[in-house]
């Protein structure tokens, strides 16, 4: 692959909390290459999300240096756009609305309003919600929420999509057609993703290397898998693939044997 | 069908349920599905019937005691001469003999012009000072003793200063007003302002948004539940308030009259005087609670 598009070199975390500092990640070194899926798994409270708002530039390190482009990231920007957990789409706009905010922020110098607005629908269509651009947050489902969240990130056409997350909050089913919904648009966008998750299958499923983070606090990066499956790639199909289940018993095995949480 | 079901709800609720749901569990699920609206349309119209009846029992009850206290003060007049005196009033509410013999609805209008042009003003000032406590720890750390400290005194003990610097009654009462607007204007904007989400505002932070658009595209719709709060207490305060002023600044006002009344010794006009400002304070009450609704987003995330 070519040039590093991210830099992670020698990055720590440090929080001061009311009982002192707590190290929440250390002596992390990452290179994210363009056109790449990263995922990074481990158990809840390893560091994995913090390690992502580092990248978002939401949270600066307290120790090493993030890097995007060869720059400094020293705050957020629209060229790293984030899908949230929680979707956070803005609940006194309409789904158009939200995705067009974030459209005319990125391309409103250059464009006119009628570009914008089809870049908006363009962005809505590729996630099937078209038919829900007028309505408001609360009036779709949990689901569906995310699929907007997902068009507004994309439609910002970023370098690099940050998610955290994306899927925790769904139910399997709904994640599932999400996951094949997010490989169709990356089949066509050939974006760069870093995505924190907590579901092996899901990381497994989606990512070309799956960055996997040892227990906090004072987490770092324990094991890097490298996923070789073909593209597309095929939930059914890879059900029965011994190479999938290897990878998928790889990453079990880092969690469960090797990092597993004393009590839980 | 529903209708008819509906009607037939209210006139006898328990059969009715009964044979619904009856129907419901015998038959397919579709038919529930058309039944069940009706079901609910007949409890929520029964349980309506009951907090009326609850709610006209309560101000049975008030009459019936205003009734005995009349009869046995003297001079206190009853529910009877009050109701009298009370068509009196509002056959002709808008007669005009002159500034000191307006009618009640003239006296009821210019009370709420003062509470309108104070409490405008309390707005102008405290929404936008709101937003800068809100946002800036510095400016919390400042206003906090001050708000602390003049917040609990009466707003009355103001109505002095407000003599001497404008040496004007109707201003004076305004000053008043103003002041007692303004605090919860200013704490509530405020608290909007901080509980506004993080998530909202790290939307903003990733896209970069400028100042301006993070204030009226995230800022202003997220706090407007809030601000909508301090109007409602804001105004419900001046309401209390400007009857008090107004005794004591005189002029045409609702507060003054009730005043007049009593020099007057018409206790029937102050009884009157009385429902009328609850009727009033109530109505603005509705009307901001209407507004809030119109501007929640039915629930936040």
């Amino acid at each position: 692959m070519n040039a590093p598009i991210v830099m992670v070199e020698a990055v720590g975390m440090r929080f001061d909390t009311n009982n002192g500092p707590f190290v929440a990640l250390r002596d992390i070194d990452l290179q994210i290459s363009r056109g790449e899926f990263v995922s990074l798994i481990g158990h809840s409270g390893c560091g994995k999300s913090t390690l992502l708002n580092l990248i978002a530039g939401l949270t600066l390190p307290t120790e090493g240096i993030c890097l995007c482009n060869g720059r400094e990231i020293g705050g957020p920007g629209p060229e790293r756009a984030v899908v949230f957990q929680n979707h956070s789409l803005l609940p006194w706009m309409t789904c158009f609305e939200n995705v067009y905010l974030a459209v005319e922020r990125v391309f409103g110098a250059a464009e006119g309003k009628a570009q914008l607005k089809a870049r908006t629908c363009a962005a809505l269509e590729m996630v099937h919600m078209e038919h829900a651009m007028e309505k408001y947050p609360n009036e779709i489902s949990g689901g569906m929420k995310q699929r907007v969240g997902i068009a507004r990130a994309f439609a910002m056409e970023p370098q690099i999509l940050l998610m955290d997350e994306p899927f925790g909050a769904l139910d399997a089913l709904t994640r599932a057609s999400l996951q094949d919904e997010l490989m169709g648009v990356m089949g066509k966008t050939g974006a760069t993703v870093v995505m924190v998750t907590h579901d092996v299958d899901e990381a497994v499923l989606l990512s070309d290397r799956v960055v996997m983070m040892t227990n906090g606090p004072a987490a770092t990066i324990g094991e890097v898998l490298e996923v070789r499956l073909d593209a597309p790639r095929e939930r059914l199909k890879l059900a029965h693939d011994s190479a999938f289940a290897e990878y998928r018993a790889a990453v079990m095995e880092f969690l469960y044997q090797k990092q597993m949480k004393k009590a839980a | 069908m529903s209708t008819l079901s509906l009607s037939a709800a209210s006139a006898a609720p328990e059969k009715i349920d009964k044979a619904v749901l009856a129907t419901a569990s015998a038959a397919a699920t579709t038919v529930a599905a058309v039944e069940a609206p009706a079901v609910r349309r007949g409890a929520m119209s029964l349980q309506w019937l009951r907090t009326l009846i609850a709610a006209l029992s309560g101000i049975g009850a008030l009459v019936v005691v205003w009734w005995m206290v009349a009869d046995n003060v003297e001079s206190f007049p009853g529910p009877i001469p009050t109701w009298h005196a009370a068509v009196e009033l509002f056959s002709d509410p808008f007669y005009n003999n002159g500034p000191n013999d307006m009618g009640i609805g003239w006296n009821v209008l210019y009370s709420l012009e003062r509470v309108g042009v104070g409490f405008g003003l309390a707005a102008l000032v405290g929404i936008p000072a709101g937003f800068l406590v809100g946002r800036f720890n510095f400016m919390r750390s400042a206003s906090e003793p001050v708000i602390s400290l003049l917040r609990p005194v009466s707003p009355l003990a103001w109505l002095p200063i407000g003599l001497l610097v404008f040496r004007d009654a109707n201003l004076a009462a305004i000053w008043v007003i103003f002041i007692c607007s303004i605090w919860p204007m200013i704490i509530n904007t405020a608290a909007g302002v901080r509980a506004v989400p993080q998530d909202y505002l790290n939307v903003a932070r990733v896209l970069a948004l400028s100042e301006w658009k993070i204030v009226t595209k995230i800022l202003f719709p997220a706090v407007l539940p809030h601000i909508l709060t301090g109007v409602r207490l804001a105004v419900g305060t001046a309401w209390l308030v400007i009857v008090a002023a107004e005794m004591l600044t005189g002029g045409i006002g609702i507060g003054f009259w009730v005043w007049d009344e009593w020099n007057n010794l018409s206790v029937e006009h102050i009884l009157v005087a009385i429902v009328v400002i609850g009727v009033v304070g109530l109505a603005l009450e509705y009307a901001l609670l209407w507004l809030a609704k119109r501007f929640s987003y039915g629930g936040t995330v």
